[in-house]
Parts: structure tokens; C-alpha cells; sequence
């Protein structure tokens, strides 16, 4: 005789029993008794294994389930797995708990299960993932192309321009990414200073720490930073945004109202990023330089006078507005790639995570890409 | 876990609610006994479901205590808590069911979550529940996305049965159902209260299941509780929203 579960029973608390006996004319009776219920097997199943599978290895052996006192799905689950899914020929089962046992009887099987895998499946993600990227590509055209459209409509009917929408995006976008942009433009601003400062001391060219920041600030990390931590911070907002309307059918009820989403949602943030980045790219550069000219003060005793003076004098204007015009396309791109991503959500929240992360990925590495443009087709100018 | 038959499963007292400056509820006290079916009815907005999430333990109310089977839910231990939420299942307005994983993995993920059954029960346990709801064994790949509304009404109650609950919320069960799915509901809460023993606390604005199933019921109206008890001694009461409400059963019935 064996007995499965601890050995100490706590009366009160539920626990599953089973015993396994040899009757008179030595063959195998299994005794169910106790509670089998999720709650009486909880920690019992482990040891309950071995000799539910030595019962079941034998066909010829009796069940006995009259003495369960509480008999609930999972536990007749667990029965039902040990029989191999088949009812034992010596069975005796109480009338109220036979319900249960004959619902797993009248079960179909498995689940379907899913399909094995295909050998051919890395050339088939391959064909996938191309198919996508020119899906990527094709649908941003498309979304342009609407919304040049869409600014076509609003020129003849400049009553439906979007005003309020276009300056919550402004205001959202641009007015609250001031405090994030100064406190890194200005830290980058001394970071960059003190490093050259450093080269140039050696060289005794101190003075031209002012043509290195002006330049390098202006037309370069001015831009390049405020576009990344606008993608960052804004980007992901509007994709999540749009991508919250799929999954709440905000966007279907838009467009049972007939209201086109592109015009109303879109166009608006498009337009209100193209104002507020070079907006933004000024303020960075401002605190760039104020941050470089502190560091050159410190370090080389290059004044903020004679910082201020030289600055226009060898740094070519052409430069500010170069870093004015990439904030206005950047602030572009990234509008309508946030908004691309946004508007391909599909209604679960895997793909609203998985959407939000490719369009911020996608808008700095668009933005990166657009910015070796600008470097190589404004090469001769503002450099001298 | 001995349970007195006689103690109630729930029990609300002088509870308070409110959300900013709306008062929702007023010293609301309500008592669910073991083994019946009561149900919460009340107009739009009479926070029928903000009282739900105060029972289930997702809003603490202002004032006021909440006993569910015989614990006080918001003053017991994380252990307590968690046995507790073991033995109830809330089937939500909306479903609730995780978007990101499939209806198998949806019923099974309360069972997993147990740790107690090895994984071929747990197919076997869950692919009963979806029989149980009238989900076709094809469904259970399915995403929730790719379900029709009456679909995810089931997949959701049977992950609300996964544990074999003893208490049962329903929020809404058969709204947005046709009759026909509506009425086979009604048999299967029915059926699985015979078999299970069940409590069922439900929020239902359809007068047939109202009707059909509940043993009490309980009306909000004016931030309080103004009427509980049977049908037929609730249509008695004098009170202007219980007879607007109740008019309209009996123009249902004839």
C-alpha cells in the first residue's frame, strides 16, 4: 500500500489523496479521495505523477473515485490526461461528479495545432521583409502625396485649415520641448568647447575655438540634436497617438464622419513640426554657443566680447540658414514618418509598441540619411 | 479554507465614492449570500460599474469596507489577496482579453499562472472551457482582433471560468450579444451554477437575463441603494426610478 501527499493531513485545508491498494484477488485498486480541486492539487501534482502513471500503466486496475469529496475541472482534467483520454473499464464514480468526466469525453481533441515549420521559411521572411520595405516606402509616398493634395484643398478653401489643431501641435511639440533642448544644447555647447579647446591650446590657434563652434554648432549639432530628441519625444507621441485612435476606432468613426484623417490629423502635425523644429534648432544653437562661449572663457580666456564679435565675422550667415532648412525638413520627416507608422497599427498593443519603436528608429535614421544629403549638397557653400 | 455556509461571500458597508468632485456613491452596504445570483441594475452613470471594481479590488473607495469571503480586501495581507483573486472571476465590459496573445493562450494564461497543472492538462482544462462557452476548438489560435464581439464575450467568460471560480462578476454579459447567443447564455450561467456552486454578482441592463437569472437585485439610484430583494418585491417599491424601470419589464413581458 502507498499513499501519495504529505504525510501530516491539515484538517480545513483542501488536499488531493490517492492510494493505491491490492485487492483480494491481487489486482490494482486506485483510491481518488480528498479535494481534486486546483486548490487541493496545488503543490501535490509532482508527487501525485508516479502513481497516477503506474494505475494507468495497467489496464486491468479498478478506479475508485466514491470517496472524492470535491471534484472540479482541473482535477478531472488531470484524471482524464492519466486515463489517456479514454474512461477506465472499472470505474466508480459518484452521479454528481460523472457530468464533469463525460463533458472531457464528448471533447474534440487538440487544439489546432500550428502549422510545422517550412524549410523554406528564411527566403519566404526574406520575400516578407522586402515586400514590407517597399510597402514602407510606397505608403510614405502615398501619405506625401496626400498631403500635398490635401494643401492643394486647404489653398482653395483656406476656411478648413485646421488653425487649432495646427497650434495645440505647435504649442505640444515645440513649446514644451524648450526646457530638454536648452539643458543639452547647452551641455554639448561645453563639452564640444572644452575638448577643442584642449587641441587648440597645443597649436597656440586658441582664437579659432570661435569659427570651430559657430560652424560646427550652426550648421551641424544644432540641428542634428534638436531633430533627434524632437523624433524621440514627439515622434513617438504622435505615432502612439494615432496608432491609441486605431485601437479605440477613433480613426474609423473620423471616417464615417467623412472627415479625412490625413487633413485633420496628420497635415496639422506635419506642419506644426516644419514650424516648430527650426524654432527649436535656434533656441538649441543659442544655448550651444552660450554653453561654448562659458568653456572658452574658462579654459582659453577667450572673453564673450570677443566671442561675440568674431562670431559673425568668420562664420558666413549662409551657415544659419542652412541649420534653419534642416530643421524644416527634418521637422517634415519626421512628422510623416511618426504619422506613416502611426496610421499602420494594427488594433493590439504588441503592434502599438512595435510600431511606436520602428517609427522612432526609422525618423532619426531618416533624419541621419537626409543630413549626409544636405552635407554633401551644400559642400561649397558658407565654408569658404 | 473553511467557509462558514451561512457568511456572505460579499459584503459592502458603508461605502463612499468619489471622483473628484462627483459623489458617486453614499454609504452603500449590500450583501451577496453563497450560491445566489444578484444583480446591480441602475440608470447610465449611477456607478454600477465603479461599485464592481471597488468589490473586485481595483478602485479603493473613499470610505466604507469590503468583505469578500469573509476578508477584508483592502486591509489583507498580499497572500490573502492573492488566494482571494483565485477564487472569483470577473468577466469584463469590454472583454479585457490580453490582445497580444491568442484564445488558447488567453484561457490558459490564469492556469499557467497557477503553476500547479502540467501543460497537457492545461490544453485539456482550457479546450473544455471553450467548449463550455460554444467556442469552436478552430477559434482558439485566433488573436482577439480576429474575434467578433459575441466571440470575445465568450473567450472571456471562459477565461473568467479557468479557475473554477466560486464567485463570478459579470459586467455586462449579454450586452452587444444576439438574442439567441444572449438566451444560450442564460443557460449556460444556469448550468454552471448548478454544477459549480457559483455566486454571481451582475451588472446587466437586459431585462431578459435580468429576468431569467437573478435571484435578488439590487437598484442604484441617487448615489445609494434604494431597493434589494426579488424581482417581484422590487417592482413593489415606491420609488421613481424603480417604477419607470420596472414598467417597462412588464410591457417586456406582455
Amino acid at each position: 500500500m502507498r499513499t501519495a501527499g504529505p504525510k501530516a493531513i491539515t484538517w480545513g485545508v483542501p488536499i488531493a489523496f490517492l492510494r493505491t491498494e491490492t485487492t483480494l484477488d491481487g489486482g490494482r485498486r486506485m483510491v481518488v479521495s480528498g479535494a481534486w480541486t486546483l486548490d487541493g492539487l496545488r503543490g501535490q501534482t509532482r508527487s501525485l505523477r508516479a502513481p497516477l502513471a503506474a494505475g494507468a500503466g495497467d489496464p486491468a486496475a479498478t478506479w475508485d473515485l466514491a470517496s472524492v469529496e470535491a471534484l472540479d475541472a482541473a482535477g478531472a482534467a488531470l484524471l482524464w490526461r492519466t486515463w489517456r483520454r479514454r474512461r477506465p473499464e472499472r470505474l466508480h464514480v459518484r452521479p454528481e461528479h460523472e457530468a464533469l468526466l463525460g463533458r472531457f469525453a464528448g471533447l474534440s481533441g487538440e487544439p489546432p495545432q500550428p502549422a510545422p515549420p517550412d524549410p523554406l521559411e528564411p527566403i519566404a521572411a526574406l520575400g516578407r521583409g522586402s515586400l514590407e520595405a517597399v510597402g514602407h516606402v510606397t505608403g510614405l509616398v502615398e501619405l506625401l502625396g496626400q498631403l500635398v493634395l490635401d494643401v492643394g484643398f486647404l489653398i482653395r478653401h483656406p476656411g478648413r485649415i485646421p488653425w487649432r489643431e495646427w497650434s495645440a501641435n505647435l504649442y505640444r511639440t515645440g513649446a514644451t520641448a524648450l526646457p530638454i533642448t536648452a539643458l543639452v544644447g547647452f551641455l554639448i555647447g561645453i563639452v564640444v568647447s572644452y575638448l577643442s579647446a584642449q587641441q587648440l591650446q597645443t597649436f597656440g590657434a586658441n582664437v579659432f575655438i570661435v569659427d570651430l563652434l559657430g560652424i560646427s554648432i550652426l550648421r551641424e549639432l544644432g540641428p542634428l540634436l534638436s531633430a533627434i530628441l524632437v523624433a524621440g519625444r514627439s515622434g513617438s507621441a504622435m505615432t502612439a497617438q494615432l496608432g491609441v485612435m486605431r485601437v479605440t476606432q477613433e480613426l474609423d468613426a473620423l471616417s464615417a464622419f467623412g472627415v479625412s484623417r490625413t487633413l485633420r490629423l496628420v497635415l496639422p502635425k506635419v506642419l506644426a513640426l516644419s514650424v516648430a523644429l527650426p524654432l527649436l534648432v535656434l533656441w538649441t544653437d543659442a544655448l550651444a554657443l552660450a554653453g561654448g562661449m562659458l568653456a572658452a572663457d574658462l579654459e582659453l580666456g577667450i572673453g564673450s566680447t570677443v566671442f561675440l564679435r568674431r562670431l559673425p565675422e568668420v562664420v558666413p550667415i549662409a551657415n544659419l540658414w542652412i541649420g534653419l532648412g534642416k530643421g524644416v525638413v527634418f521637422g517634415l520627416l519626421i512628422a510623416v514618418v511618426a504619422c506613416h507608422f502611426g496610421l499602420r497599427i494594427r488594433p493590439d498593443t504588441e503592434s502599438l509598441g512595435a510600431g511606436t519603436t520602428s517609427s522612432v528608429v526609422t525618423a532619426i535614421t531618416v533624419v541621419i540619411v537626409a543630413d549626409a544629403v544636405f552635407a554633401v549638397a551644400f559642400s561649397g557653400v558658407g565654408l569658404r | 479554507m473553511s467557509t462558514n455556509g451561512s457568511a456572505p461571500v460579499v459584503e459592502v458597508q458603508g461605502l463612499s465614492t468619489r471622483f473628484g468632485d462627483r459623489v458617486v456613491h453614499r454609504e452603500i452596504d449590500l450583501v451577496v449570500r453563497r450560491g445566489e445570483v444578484l444583480s446591480i441594475v441602475g440608470a447610465s452613470g449611477s456607478g454600477k460599474t465603479a461599485l464592481l471594481r471597488q468589490v473586485i479590488g481595483l478602485h479603493r473607495p473613499q470610505a466604507g469596507t469590503v468583505h469578500v469571503f469573509g476578508h477584508d480586501l483592502y486591509r489583507s495581507g498580499a497572500r490573502t489577496q492573492r488566494e482571494i483573486r483565485s477564487r472569483w472571476g470577473v468577466l469584463f465590459q469590454g472583454g479585457a482579453l490580453f490582445s497580444a496573445l491568442d484564445v488558447f493562450a488567453n484561457v490558459a494564461f490564469p492556469l499557467r499562472e497557477q503553476r500547479t497543472l502540467p501543460p497537457d492538462v492545461v490544453t485539456d482544462l482550457v479546450m473544455l472551457k471553450l467548449s463550455l462557452v460554444g467556442l469552436h476548438p478552430a477559434d482558439a489560435t485566433k488573436k482577439p482582433a480576429e474575434l467578433s464581439g459575441g466571440m470575445v464575450k465568450r473567450a472571456a467568460l471562459a477565461r473568467a471560468l479557468a479557475l473554477d471560480p466560486e464567485l463570478l462578476f459579470l459586467d455586462e454579459p449579454t450586452a452587444g450579444l444576439d438574442p439567441v447567443s444572449a438566451e444560450a447564455f442564460q443557460d449556460l450561467i444556469r448550468t454552471l451554477r448548478r454544477e459549480l456552486d457559483l455566486t454571481v454578482v451582475m451588472i446587466t441592463h437586459d431585462l431578459e437575463t435580468l429576468a431569467a437569472l437573478s435571484d435578488r437585485l439590487c437598484v442604484l439610484a441617487d448615489q445609494r441603494v434604494v431597493a434589494v430583494g426579488p424581482l417581484d418585491e422590487i417592482a413593489r417599491v415606491d420609488h421613481p426610478f424603480v417604477q419607470e424601470y420596472f414598467a417597462r419589464i412588464e410591457k417586456q413581458a406582455q
